[in-house]
């Protein structure tokens, strides 16, 4: 059953005569892992307040579950939020701090201590009951705030990056674990972050902003493969992205080749931003290549070499497993499967 | 570790002003000039025990004790007000704040006066409107009216200064739990501003109770505190043996109810007071 939780209706948010957000409109399913990705400023953040009360809409409504929540205040909502630095309380140890919520719902001692317990199964941090919240690592306060929110039961959990202050082991780990425990417990999750990867690992849908608009919805899969624009295509995962006119449908000029491809629909002559993945470029030897090129560069990436290769005045940037000796000359083929034509759009 | 020369001039500075002047009370305090010379004493501080100088203390720490309640009453609603997100960029009521305390200290007091007197500016309102004139002046109110005024501003700082400092996104963890405004300040915010509240307390009670001029002026020297008995006793009648003794009694009563205070504030750092 997909049944929409919260339903965002032409959201429009101003700082001070800036807008941030201009007339979002997104939904969220229940039981979804939903990321709101883009780079900082692009307003997110915002996006994730509105939805936890910390913000008013300029304009626009917040729905819950088919009702009108948008001048709720926080403390009325069925959502619970774990924030960026934690902001876990000072003053009161792990416990206190996971129990704040349940204490506040007048629920019996028992009870309390009964979740507040399960929880701290949960993530791991049996045994801590009593430490103080200045005496745990950097990890160990995320799952106290993971803990604190959880423990409510709330309908929708929201992330406001989360993992930004970990060290990347330690993020990768926490990804997987956040991903478990969602799915275990079944709550939908609202994700901010600005890491692509992050995004792409744990999301079931992924929704792309950019100053204060919406770029691209979809899952991991489809905004990686298809996207949207050149916008999406540079933020999700590394591309080259390169002007070309199409000539007719299916046909493509750019770098100085014609290239056959998927795409149609374009005016005659338009032009277009070509997007190729990196990985999606073959080298292959000179004499069978749709373009020549010059090694200008190689760099070792664990996986892979990185090599920029010169042709016709356009730089590519090539992913391979073999490598080829900077001043080589090799020959470049690209397949129609891997060519993704965008319109062009004015981005500033 | 290198020893720094730096710190010299404060050891120096150290001596000169605290430990000379201490040992010189504790000198004059345990000390009397017989015929023969000088002996070790306690009658200074036995004679603290008479019931005339017991109610001069009690007198002072009740009016010191009033005042710092006052102070608190007024002072936190006035910090909470200063630090809130509307006013918090506003230096300049800060800045307000603190302008009379650039004042001399006397001025100020002596301010007060005018505006009490029998024939001052409030009497004068007073009886404009039809009203009878009263006496404002010289009684024990007068003088917690001046303590307050002078040493309000030394609540609100420290207070203030924890409140500004508080995390807002701990604040909205609390609303994000359920906690309704009462219940965010009831559980987080107080509990979070209690070092302030503390140091507000013992910046003001401490004055107020080694105060002399206050009640000298506004109290019209019928209201004796431990202040004015020691400057009596040193300026006056010049017995600077009781004096000193006096003197060593407020220290060990300051310095006894600064550690209760700061006692209280341990235990009061898990919130579980409220």
């Amino acid at each position: 059953m997909s049944y929409e939780t919260i339903n965002l209706i032409d959201v429009s948010k101003t700082f001070d005569d800036t807008l941030v957000l201009d007339n979002i409109n997104l939904y969220i399913r229940r039981n979804e892992f939903l990321t709101l990705l883009g780079p900082s400023g692009c307003g997110k953040t915002t996006t994730l307040r509105i939805i936890g009360g910390f913000e008013e809409p300029t304009t626009g409504k917040v729905l819950f579950e088919g009702k009108d929540i948008t001048h709720v205040p926080p403390y009325k909502r069925k959502v619970n939020t774990v924030f960026q630095r934690y902001a876990l309380f000072p003053h009161m140890n792990v416990e206190e701090n996971i129990a704040f919520g349940l204490n506040i719902k007048k629920i019996s001692k028992n009870i309390i201590e009964e979740k507040v317990k399960n929880m701290l199964g949960l993530v791991n941090l049996r045994g801590f009951e009593k430490r103080t919240v200045d005496s745990l690592s950097g990890g160990q306060q995320q799952r106290v705030a993971i803990a604190r929110a959880l423990v409510n039961e709330p309908e929708v959990l929201l992330l406001d990056e989360p993992l930004g202050a970990l060290d990347l082991k330690l993020r990768k780990g926490m990804q997987i674990e956040l991903k478990n425990i969602q799915q275990k417990l079944g709550i939908t999750f609202v994700y901010v972050t600005h890491d692509q990867e992050e995004a792409l690992t744990m999301s079931d849908t992924i929704v792309v902003m950019n100053e204060g608009h919406i770029q691209q919805i979809g899952s991991p899969i489809d905004i990686y493969n298809e996207p949207k624009n050149a916008f999406v295509a540079d933020f999700i995962g590394e591309s080259n992205i390169v002007n070309g006119i199409m000539i007719e449908d299916y046909v493509v000029d750019f770098g100085g080749y014609i290239f056959r491809c998927l795409d149609s629909g374009f005016g005659e002559k338009e032009k277009v931003d070509v997007v190729v993945r990196p990985e999606d470029i073959k080298l292959v030897p000179p004499e069978q290549g749709m373009l020549k090129g010059r090694v200008l560069s190689v760099i070792f990436k664990g996986v892979h070499y990185e090599m920029m290769i010169e042709s016709n005045g356009i730089i590519w940037k090539v992913h391979s497993t073999l490598m080829e000796p900077v001043d080589t000359i090799v020959g470049i083929n690209i397949f129609p499967d891997d060519i993704h034509i965008m319109k062009k759009v004015m981005v500033s | 570790m290198k020893k720094s020369w730096v710190a010299y001039p404060y050891v120096v500075w150290m001596i000169m002003f605290i430990v000379v002047p201490l040992i010189l009370i504790i000198f004059y305090g345990t000390v009397r000039t017989t015929p023969q010379g000088m002996e070790f004493t306690l009658e200074h501080f036995k004679r603290f025990f008479e019931p005339l100088y017991i109610m001069v203390l009690v007198r002072s720490l009740y009016l010191a004790f009033i005042c710092t309640i006052v102070c608190l009453l007024l002072g936190y609603p006035v910090s909470m007000i200063l630090a809130s997100k509307e006013y918090r960029d506003k230096k300049i009521l800060i800045f307000l704040m603190v302008i009379p305390m650039w004042m001399n200290f006397l001025l100020r007091t002596y301010a007060w006066l005018t505006l009490l007197e029998k024939n001052g500016i409030i009497n004068t309102l007073i009886s404009f409107i039809g009203l009878p004139k009263m006496d404002l002046l010289y009684n024990q109110w007068a003088v917690v009216l001046g303590m307050v005024y002078n040493f309000l501003p030394f609540m609100v700082l420290p207070i203030y200064s924890v409140l500004i400092k508080i995390d807002k996104s701990i604040i909205e963890a609390a609303e994000d739990l359920g906690a309704n405004s009462r219940t965010v300040f009831r559980k987080v915010i107080f509990p979070l501003s209690l070092p302030g509240v503390v140091s507000g307390i013992t910046m003001v009670f401490m004055p107020a109770v080694t105060t002399f001029v206050i009640s000298r002026l506004l109290g019209g020297g019928q209201f004796l505190l431990i202040g004015n008995l020691i400057e009596e006793l040193f300026l006056k009648s010049g017995e600077w043996g009781f004096g000193s003794a006096l003197s060593i009694i407020m220290m060990i009563l300051i310095l006894f109810s600064m550690a209760i205070m700061s006692r209280y504030e341990k235990e009061n750092e898990g919130g579980g007071l409220l």
